[in-house]
């Protein structure tokens, strides 16, 4: 697993006019669903497509890659239009889920796929694909077939069989998600060590926000074909807008109106802020802000209380999370010995408390 | 196809069984006396059951007429046929296929039924049969003579040497003194007669009746060698024949007047 | 970005699961006996292939066998029959694996009748087949006659009309075989490769045809078994002459009329060829998948 630390990269940098980069708008009908999304990215950039399954993210790398047509919208890249461009004359990379290695040749010959397409001679592509190994860490393994390689070094080859050729988008999908929790981590740091030198537009598709967050600028939230949010992760991870980046993120997310300290939210509860606002606003709040009794506390300092039933109870590392019903649904972190001493099961009547402090609301 | 009847296996105990029975029988031949019906228990006039008759393929059209005639005339009775070429006919007969009447297109493929013990008594001649060339319709390339089939850029097709219309080709051929090259050895003489009615071949040696039977889709021309090739078609009943009673009465058909006409009228000629 | 740990990662598929099942179906297999329902069957089955083998053997004229094999026109005919297989096998390739490709491959309209046409020769009677090829490619067929008239080309009472005929019968059983790997094969490996400037047609050929070989070798195994044993089609359009278009199963019917004990003879050469064959491929190739 040693990673070789390299500050040139072998395309070399180029002055680069200004409109550079990705720009699209990507259409695709299929059946009942349809994907719209917008997307735009400078060189340098790494934008992370993130949302559930089904949400569109790997219909829209397709689109990309010009695997999937697109119905309507356009792409440009670096001013060009792609559009019609057949999917083997894209400057594009994709690393795919499975990386889809050809098992029949060996990791070098896997990535001196690429440049040989690309009109380079036989000696010429493996000596480019040596070099690349090489950075990847993988030069004592050029010989290997797939199937001899670890997934986490399948993962390097595939990414240096998607950079071996150069191209001005990088796409991955799910780039992690067939690692294993050990590997995951320091391919995750590699990974983000590689991105980091990659001059051109790099999209990755991924549906863990950890993932997102640590290799992404800026993240692209796909739910049911539409950007429902974007931004920077810290922004996102501060401000979800909609339940699913507040479960990701885990936070508890309410969307109401706010008079002043207070958000009332529909008709039922209200929560009281620290900030002062007016209007529809977002309140979230994290699970672990959450206090619980058995009893209805008395004299304490929370203003936020509410009488709520234990609707389900799991372990969430070494906590307990508690998914709660009632007044104002929420879900709320404890220790194991705190869920002893409550005594909690399914259907137990609790109160919960959160302190005005930990909450945080924001405009709609 | 007709050579599917050489997978038909009778199994050896049954054949042995029919053959006890029917060893009483004796042969039906020219000079055969009619005592064998003294193991028939039924009349005179109770013939019923299948008749089973392998028969030379080129007596397809003639011997489908007499089967209906018979049937006519003895009504209960079915006759049920399978036609191919005489070897494989005899191969099956030999194999313990169960039939009661084998008519074959030449002596020697009869020998080898006679020869395996298979026949009842000594095989008659019903028919005989003269070799002709059989030419595309309008004899465009004017072929005249047995000669003229070995001019070059000419695609003739002969039965092969194993069968009997080739057998006796090759003896009209040794007959006139003439050397001749075919393009193909065909496996009978309806395939050989085939390749001429679908003009892939220019001629073919076959029989006179097939050249009849196939009508105006090919030209018969008659040459002096066959003379000296003409074929005989000796007819038998089975040793182990399951209806020999009907069996016999079939090959008195094919032997009358009556069937002589049949016979005839497709091409062949009395014995 | 505290928050973002608490959440924690999505957890990967537990790679121990699969493995541990895979562990117990591999145990279960060694000890529990095979239920005779699918022993008895399976062994009838078996006595009913190779019976019929052994009755040749036991039915052998051994002694008079070297004499019989060593005749020319054994040789001839086991040649031209060896010859004119390899040939349809490879006729069979040559145009077989891109209708399979095109049928695994490309959604257009009226596939399913394709696929119907191209098995089509597999119930076709053989001599039947003969038959339509003599109308397609005959002298005076549909296509033949252009062939003769433009390039004096008949395929009749040829080598080369053995060959067609072998193919066409042999060809289909190479089309499935190929059809079904192909099918099988995971289509996105062609698209990796098209994601990394391949055409089309270079993903086909460098990607999917070694992914598939296993698959197209036991088709062509399959289509050259069939072609080495085919007799109808062959006798009834390219017709028997020895050294030209007379193959070992010609030769074995031809033989059978006078001489049976000749044609089991000449059936164990074929045999004996053929098992050779196959089972140095099967070794080499087809345990290869």
């Amino acid at each position: 697993m040693t990673d070789i630390e390299k500050t040139s990269h072998p395309s070399g940098t180029a002055p680069r006019p200004a409109d550079e980069g990705l720009d699209a708008r990507l259409v695709v009908d299929r059946g009942r669903f349809r994907l719209d999304v917008t997307l735009k990215a400078a060189p340098g950039d790494v934008v992370a497509l993130l949302g559930p399954n089904g949400a569109g993210k790997t219909t829209a790398l397709r689109a990309l890659a010009g695997l999937a047509p697109l119905t309507d919208g356009h792409l440009r890249l670096d001013g060009d239009s792609l559009e019609r461009t057949p999917p083997e004359s894209r400057p594009v990379g994709v690393v795919f889920q499975d990386y889809l290695l050809f098992p029949h040749l060996t990791a070098l010959d896997n990535v001196a796929f690429g440049p040989r397409c690309h009109g380079a001679t036989k000696a010429e592509a493996r000596a480019r694909a040596a070099e690349w190994l090489e950075r990847m860490g993988l030069a004592e393994h050029a010989g290997a077939k797939p199937r001899r390689l670890s997934g986490g070094q399948a993962q390097r080859v595939a990414l240096a069989r998607a950079l071996a050729t150069h191209p001005r988008l990088l796409l991955l999908d799910e780039p992690l998600a067939a690692l294993d929790a050990r590997t995951r981590l320091d391919i995750r740091a590699q990974l983000r060590r590689h991105l980091a030198d990659f001059e051109a537009v790099a999209v990755l598709v991924t549906h863990d926000p950890l993932d997102a967050m640590v290799l992404a600028d800026r993240l692209v939230v796909i739910e049911d074909g539409h950007v429902v949010q974007e931004g920077t992760p810290g922004h996102i991870a501060r401000h979800p807008r909609t339940d699913y980046i507040a479960h990701l993120v885990g936070l508890n997310l309410y969307k109401g109106q706010a008079e002043g300290h207070t958000v009332r939210l529909g008709s039922g509860p209200s929560i009281t802020t620290t900030e002062d606002l007016a209007g529809p606003v977002f309140v979230t709040f994290p699970p672990s802000a959450v206090t619980l009794h058995r009893d209805r506390p008395t004299g304490t300092s929370a203003r936020n209380l509410w009488h709520c039933e234990v609707a389900g109870l799991e372990t969430h590392g070494d906590q307990i999370r508690a998914d709660l019903t009632g007044e104002l649904p929420l879900v709320a972190d404890l220790t194991t010995v705190a869920a002893a001493e409550l005594g909690l099961h399914p259907g137990a009547p609790v109160w919960a408390t959160v302190k005005a402090a930990q909450t945080h609301a924001y405009p709609a | 196809m007709t050579r599917s009847v050489r997978r038909i296996r009778r199994p050896r105990r049954m054949s042995q069984a029919a053959g006890a029975s029917a060893a009483a029988l004796l042969a039906l031949s020219a000079c055969s006396s009619s005592d064998g019906s003294s193991t028939a228990t039924s009349g005179s006039s109770g013939l019923s059951g299948t008749v089973t008759v392998f028969a030379a393929a080129s007596l397809k059209e003639s011997f489908t007429t007499l089967g209906e005639q018979f049937e006519k005339e003895h009504p209960g009775t079915k006759v049920t046929f399978s036609f191919g070429g005489s070897d494989s006919l005899a191969a099956s007969i030999t194999g313990g296929a169960p039939a009661d009447v084998f008519a074959s297109a030449s002596p020697r493929t009869m020998a080898i039924v006679t020869d395996a013990g298979d026949a009842s008594g000594t095989p008659a001649t019903f028919v005989r049969n003269q070799l002709e060339i059989a030419t595309l319709p309008g004899n465009p390339e004017r072929i005249s003579s047995l000669k003229d089939l070995t001019k070059s850029g000419l695609k003739v097709v002969l039965c092969d040497k194993e069968v009997p219309c080739g057998a006796a080709a090759q003896k009209a051929l040794e007959a006139g003194g003439l050397e001749l090259t075919p393009v193909s050895y065909e496996q009978d003489v309806k395939a050989a007669l085939t390749k001429v009615e679908l003009k892939e071949a220019d001629a073919a040696v076959v029989y006179k009746s097939d050249v009849d039977a196939a009508g105006d889709k090919v030209e018969g021309v008659e040459f002096p060698e066959s003379a000296d090739a003409v074929n005989d078609y000796p007819i038998a009943l089975l040793k182990d024949a399951p209806n020999a009673e009907a069996a016999k009465a079939f090959i008195a058909l094919v032997r009358s007047a009556e069937g002589q006409e049949v016979l005839t009228g497709a091409g062949f000629l009395k014995p | 970005m505290t928050q973002v740990d608490e959440c924690g990662p999505v957890p990967g598929p537990p790679t121990g699961g699969p493995r541990r099942r895979r562990g117990r179906a591999a145990v279960s297999r060694r000890r529990s006996p095979v239920p005779l329902p699918l022993l008895l069957p399976a062994l009838v089955g078996l006595a009913f292939l190779v019976l019929p083998l052994i009755a040749l053997l036991v039915r052998t004229p051994w002694a008079g066998l070297p004499g019989r094999l060593t005749s020319p026109a054994v040789w001839q005919a086991l040649q031209l029959s060896l010859l004119c297989a390899t040939a349809a096998t490879a006729v069979s390739l040559v145009v077989g694996v891109p209708l399979a490709w095109l049928l695994a491959r490309v959604d257009f309209p009226g596939r399913g009748l394709v696929r119907a046409l191209v098995t089509l020769p597999l119930v076709l009677p053989p001599v039947v087949g003969g038959v339509a090829l003599l109308m397609a490619l005959g002298r005076n067929g549909v296509v033949g006659k252009w062939l003769d008239a433009w390039f004096g080309i008949t395929l009749p009472f040829t080598t080369a009309g053995v060959v067609v005929a072998e193919a066409f019968v042999a060809m289909p059983f190479l089309v499935i075989s190929v059809e079904g790997t192909l099918r099988a094969a995971d289509p996105r490996y062609e698209e990796a490769a098209t994601t990394l400037g391949a055409s089309r047609f270079t993903a086909f050929r460098r990607v999917t045809l070694p992914l598939v070989a296993p698959g197209i070798a036991a088709g062509a195994v399959l289509a050259w078994a069939r072609a080495l044993g085919e007799f109808g089609a062959t006798i009834t359009f390219a017709g028997n002459f020895p050294g030209r278009t007379q193959t070992m199963p010609l030769a074995v019917y031809l033989a059978l009329q006078s001489d049976p004990e000749a044609a089991i003879a000449l059936s164990l050469v074929l045999l004996a060829v053929s098992i050779a064959v196959l089972a140095g491929l099967r070794d080499r190739w087809m345990t290869a998948s």
